[in-house]
């Protein structure tokens, strides 16, 4: 199966099913379902021999692709995975998956095209994560907003519009900024491929100013403080699956965009702005720890919380500069990265999972208000379990997911600074208490009012997405290795890449 | 061996997945039998790995079972430290475990969560086993929060109540706070070591000692070892309870009674003791933690008993002894006899899951009433109850012969001896703290067995001795209560039980020097019979009498004199009051005004919707220019023409 395109599949499968779900249109969308289910399911087995073929012995891209695309342009039609990319795309084909099976009956509202967007939406983010060349990048990352946009605005909430363009806005006026910066270096180097971008010698003006013309872009999809904001927006206003694939999938191109072009292609820029980045990140879990503290709407909560632990990532691309500095040595800047990817798999795992739980409660009490619930296990006593662990795992408990990435990032900071991991630690309180008192305040206690009083508990269809995702977030925390050990060459390789100046 | 190391950690942990998931099909008697014989499993195999490794003088096994990660050229593993050390928490904690599980057959007998709770205290054994035998500081913290997770889940068992689901979101918060200290101990020793083996920290840790980091200030320097080991022994006040972080643990008696006396008296909280025991050769270097070990234990040992004399709930009672006790552990650690911790360890686990059980039969006889004002006289209804209770208390306040006097004569001779800066403060906390003790231990034991019948008529009638599921246990945790330190202070305190395995510098070893006396345990009583301390001890048990059966009316008259003091008791020095319109109410506080103040008006208000806003405005006011009026366009075209003749005439 080597020789199959796998890459190309997995990005064109997804769309051109997605296009057929839209054709078969509302009046046949119980047909338009099963082909969703059939074509999501297809393209996770079809991700499956991307890991079991993957050599995880080499930084090199592996299932390579490459096509002449737009030749007045020199940019190529070019995929490939390594280390940093492989878990993103399985992560994204898996969590497409649920998304499905969760928008199964859920979807009054034109459902074949709420199946349709999602499966385009698949394609496109496979492709983000595969594309090796940067004009290809720019065109999937671009194109992803479109379906994105789409299932805010017309399965959203009552503010979906305000949500949407501020959605819309954010995100694009940051990406302007990363083409800028991709024309830029086509302009010095005649072409739009990532690995001449990496050996291109800059001037350390040139690389501050590529490197925060990336940082807009990135530095919002993460979200870090202070371009934030629109994150509980969209979260708020969009269906559940939105929400999943939004935490799950999308927050972590920015951090995928870290380690793939700004350590690597402006190396002495991020050496001069790491304060910048790990200040924020710092504030981050600090601040917006404090804020998912006050929040009385349960998917504001989660958005809030999900920043506080994407502050982990961006702390962990960017300690190797101090590790440096303070040891003189680079030992565990490594280790930094890669909590900074395991946080990334775990959030897309437990955010997902956190996202589907408030969904479960407002498919059948249509409010996200946490005071509207409390004492939901009287009623719910399988659904209460499955709250209590993945708030666990929120909460980063040993033996979770959750757990991994934070506490590698801590360790890890400790050798860069002894207040990094200080305040980085401070998530153990924080983010123990938002989780937990959302908890006490929606799952446990008497049964609050009719409302709670009236619910059933999990139908079959739901018991299935949570507990395939309880099995995954329980695996990684117990036996972690499988998957830092395909990343283990890349990210070493991505520590020599920022390590060596381009001055 | 590894093999029945590995079973004696997964048996419990089998046993609650059975009766945790599939306690439907397995029914209330599937799952108690199927999480004791699991528990029965693991304390059969600890007394045969007992018998290999301390009888047969086998070598400690140091391995790793599975490779948890591997990165950065540090591997993290799951594996196994056991040594004596691990041989005796292993034994007490399969042993206690085992009582309780055959005793909540009887406690739990009505509950409705019968399997699930069957299922918790089985996944903490796991918890508290993997904690105990690891080798490694990852697998440690694993362990550690686990038994904080289980613990979470037991005092908010009966998730109804709001002061049980209050009190166990408290005890994680406070316990994360000890976590936060706790981990970055560990992340220190990363920092040194490159690694998280114990074995490796061990030995970096003489060197460690000579480093100085600059954390505040460029001139101020703080020893790298000293802020390790403070960061571990905080995580260590947190899960033992010592003050400032002991105020979950009383809060904590909202679980039911049987995983008080396993958890909250004598297991996870004996966790933070076991760790520095362990943790000896790091903290042997850093005399500075020592001091403030001393000084933190003392005052939990002394201040913590006086709020027992002030309770009037039978389980309060025991449990703020329970702090007291934790805190004359963590002195013994500070005066560097780890030893002697250890040692009051033990005997403690014995005899205070003897008190907590004795107070949860009780506390069936009496239909759930938890007031000792209502109770007395119980003692012929309670006959069973009342002997193991008495044998419990007794154990408790150190009367000769029993195996508390053994841990905790040996305890206070040994801090009797220590010249570790704070050893004068600690002396004279736990010397007073022996009066408190036998004083509130013997106000329960007269408020509840003794003197007048306080309780209701109907109460009264329905009084009776608890079935054998419930004494079964008292009596065989009373045989270790009275006899268990005669037999093992030789050896654990003063011969070379720990000697491979606890490291003490040559000039903190108190312990050696009170060998140097040592005549067996018949002189250690005829010794501690003539001591300071058995009177004090006497005395307060005298008090006690005196207070509460001869004149039941001095109390009262005491309380009204001392308004002041009783009101600072009766708030529990205001650290709860503290804690919650302070620390909690500001971080909400900080939390309101970084979203409303911050994103809101800020980011969103300013920033975001201004920029919008000003697009908006400037588009309406630009919009004003193209009317549609071909006048206007005339007009402006006139007048542009005119402006650049004029400027091209002005150049010229």
């Amino acid at each position: 199966m080597n020789n199959w395109p796998l890459l190309s599949i997995l990005v064109w499968l997804p769309i051109v099913g997605g296009i057929a779900v839209m054709l078969l249109g509302d009046a046949r969308a119980a047909l338009g379902r099963w082909l969703a289910l059939g074509v999501t399911v297809l393209a996770f087995v079809l991700s499956v021999p991307l890991y079991t073929g993957f050599d995880s012995t080499t930084a090199a891209m592996q299932f390579v692709e490459r096509l002449p695309w737009i030749p007045a342009l020199n940019s190529d039609y070019h995929l490939g995975v390594d280390g940093i990319s492989l878990p993103l795309i399985l992560l994204t084909t898996f969590t497409t998956v649920l998304v499905v099976i969760a928008g199964w009956s859920v979807i009054e509202k034109r459902p074949s095209q709420y199946f349709a967007a999602f499966l385009i939406m698949e394609g496109l983010m496979v492709g983000v994560f595969a594309a090796l060349d940067a004009l290809l990048f720019y065109v999937f990352w671009e194109a992803m907003l479109i379906p994105m946009f789409i299932i805010i605005g017309v399965w959203g909430g009552v503010r979906r519009v305000y949500a949407t363009i501020k959605f819309f806005l954010y995100t694009f006026l940051g990406s302007v900024f990363m083409l800028v910066a991709f024309v830029y270096m086509y302009l010095k180097t005649g072409t739009y491929e990532l690995s001449a971008f990496y050996q291109l010698p800059l001037t350390l003006t040139e690389q501050v100013l590529i490197f925060l013309a990336f940082f807009a872009a990135f530095a919002v999809k993460v979200p870090m403080f202070p371009v934030h904001t629109w994150l509980p927006d969209a979260h708020v206003e969009a269906p559940t699956g939105g929400s999943v694939i939004l935490a799950a999938i999308m927050l972590k191109m920015g951090g995928y965009g870290f380690l793939r072009f700004s350590l690597p292609i402006t190396p002495d820029a991020s050496r001069e702005l790491d304060w910048l980045v790990i200040a924020l990140s710092l504030v981050a879990v600090v601040y917006i720890g404090l804020v998912a503290l006050v929040q009385q709407d349960m998917k504001k909560l989660i958005a809030y919380s999900s920043i506080a632990h994407m502050g982990f990532v961006t702390l962990g691309c960017f300690l190797a500069y101090d590790i440096y500095a303070n040891t003189g040595a680079t030992t565990g800047a490594v280790l930094g990265l890669q909590g900074a990817m395991v946080q990334m798999i775990s959030h897309g795992l437990v955010s997902g999972a956190l996202f589907f739980c408030i969904g479960v409660l407002y498919d059948r009490l249509h409010t996200r208000e946490i005071g509207a619930y409390g004492g939901v296990i009287n009623t719910m006593p399988v659904f209460g379990a499955f709250m209590v662990l993945f708030a666990m795992a929120n909460a980063g408990l040993p033996g979770t997911s959750g757990f991994v990435g934070e506490f590698m990032v801590i360790v890890a900071a400790f050798k860069a600074n002894f207040w990094y991991a200080f305040f980085a630690a401070v998530t153990l309180i924080l983010g123990a208490a938002y989780t937990l008192w959302l908890v006490k305040r929606v799952v446990f206690g008497e049964v609050a009012n009719e409302g709670v009083a009236a619910l059933k508990d999990l139908n079959r269809r739901e018991f299935l997405v949570l507990a395939i995702l309880a099995v995954g977030v329980l695996a990684l925390g117990i036996w972690p290795k499988p998957l830092t050990d395909v990343m283990e060459p890349t990210l070493q390789q991505t520590l020599t890449l920022m390590s060596a100046s381009k001055l | 061996m590894e093999k029945i190391y590995l079973a004696i950690l997964l048996a419990p942990l089998f046993a609650s997945i059975v009766a945790g998931l599939f306690g439907k099909w397995v029914g209330r008697a599937g799952a108690h039998t199927v999480t004791i014989l699991g528990v029965a499993v693991s304390f059969a195999l600890s007394v045969y790995v007992f018998n290999h490794h301390v009888l047969q003088g086998q070598p400690a096994f140091d391995g790793a079972v599975y490779t948890w990660l591997e990165t950065d050229g540090l591997t993290l593993e799951i594996g196994f430290l056991v040594d004596q050390l691990t041989v005796l928490m292993m034994l007490v904690v399969t042993f206690v475990s085992l009582m309780v599980h055959v005793y909540t057959i009887g406690y739990m007998h009505d509950d409705d969560g019968y399997q699930r709770f069957f299922s918790y205290i089985s996944l903490f054994t796991f918890s508290m086993l993997l904690l105990v035998m690891s080798n490694n500081f990852l697998q440690l913290f694993v362990g550690w929060e686990l038994v904080g997770l289980v613990s979470y889940l037991l005092i908010g068992f009966w998730y109804k109540r709001p002061t049980a689901i209050f009190a166990n979101m408290k005890a994680f918060l406070v316990n994360r706070v000890g976590d936060f200290g706790f981990i970055l101990g560990i992340a220190g020793v990363y920092y040194f070591t490159d690694s998280l083996r114990y074995s490796d920290a061990f030995a970096a840790a003489p060197a460690i000692a000579d480093v100085y980091f600059h954390l505040f200030s460029t001139n101020t320097t703080e020893n790298a070892l000293t802020i390790i080991c403070v960061g571990l022994f905080i995580g260590a006040m947190g899960k033992s309870a010592q003050v400032p972080l002991h105020v979950w643990l009383p809060d904590s008696m909202e679980g039911p009674t049987p995983i008080s006396a396993l958890i909250h008296a004598a297991t996870m909280v004996t966790a933070g003791i076991f760790m520095v025991a362990r943790m000896s050769p790091m903290f042997e270097y850093s005399e500075t933690t020592l001091t403030f070990i001393l000084v933190i234990g003392a005052t939990t040992a002394l201040f913590m008993g006086f709020l027992g004399l002030v309770n009037n709930d039978i389980k309060r009672v025991v449990a703020y002894s329970t702090l007291s006790q934790l805190g004359y552990m963590t002195v013994a650690l500070g005066a560097s006899a780890y030893a002697a911790g250890v040692f009051h360890l033990m005997t403690h686990a014995f005899f205070k899951a003897l008190l907590f059980l004795a107070a949860g039969s009780v506390i069936i006889a009496m239909h759930h009433e938890q007031d000792m004002r209502r109770m007395g006289g119980l003692r012929k209804y309670l006959p069973i109850t009342y002997w193991t209770c008495l044998i419990g208390a007794l154990a408790l306040i150190g009367f000769p012969g029993f195996s508390g006097f053994f841990s905790k004569d040996g305890l206070i001779e040994a801090v009797a001896e220590s010249t570790i800066p704070g050893a004068g403060y600690a002396l004279f906390a736990v010397m007073a703290g022996v009066f408190v003790t036998a004083l509130y231990t013997f106000r329960m034991v007269f408020m509840t067995f003794h003197g007048k019948e306080r309780m209701d008529e109907h109460t009264r009638e329905h009084l009776h001795e608890s079935p054998w599921v419930v004494t079964l246990p008292l009596v065989l945790l009373a045989i270790p209560s009275i006899f268990i330190g005669w037999f093992t202070i030789g050896p654990v305190l003063f011969g070379d039980y720990f000697r491979d395995v606890i490291f003490v510098l040559p000039q903190h070893d108190v312990l050696a020097k009170l060998g140097e006396q040592w005549h067996g345990p018949a002189a250690f009583v005829l010794h501690g019979v003539q001591a300071p301390v058995f009177w004090l001890a006497a005395a307060g048990v005298a008090t006690a009498w005196f207070l509460y059966l001869k004149r039941p009316d001095i109390p009262d008259a005491i309380q009204a004199r001392t308004r002041g003091l009783n009101r600072l008791l009766e708030n529990k020095y205001y650290f709860d009051w503290f804690n919650e319109n302070y620390l909690a109410a500001g971080a909400r506080a900080f939390g309101r005004i970084f979203w409303k103040g911050g994103d809101r008006m800020l980011i969103d208000g300013a920033l975001v919707d201004g920029s919008a806003r000003v697009v908006g405005w400037l588009a309406g006011v630009i919009r004003h220019v193209q009317s549609g009026y071909l006048y206007h366009y005339a007009f402006a075209m006139i007048i542009g023409l005119a402006a650049l003749l004029a400027y091209l005439l002005v150049r010229t």
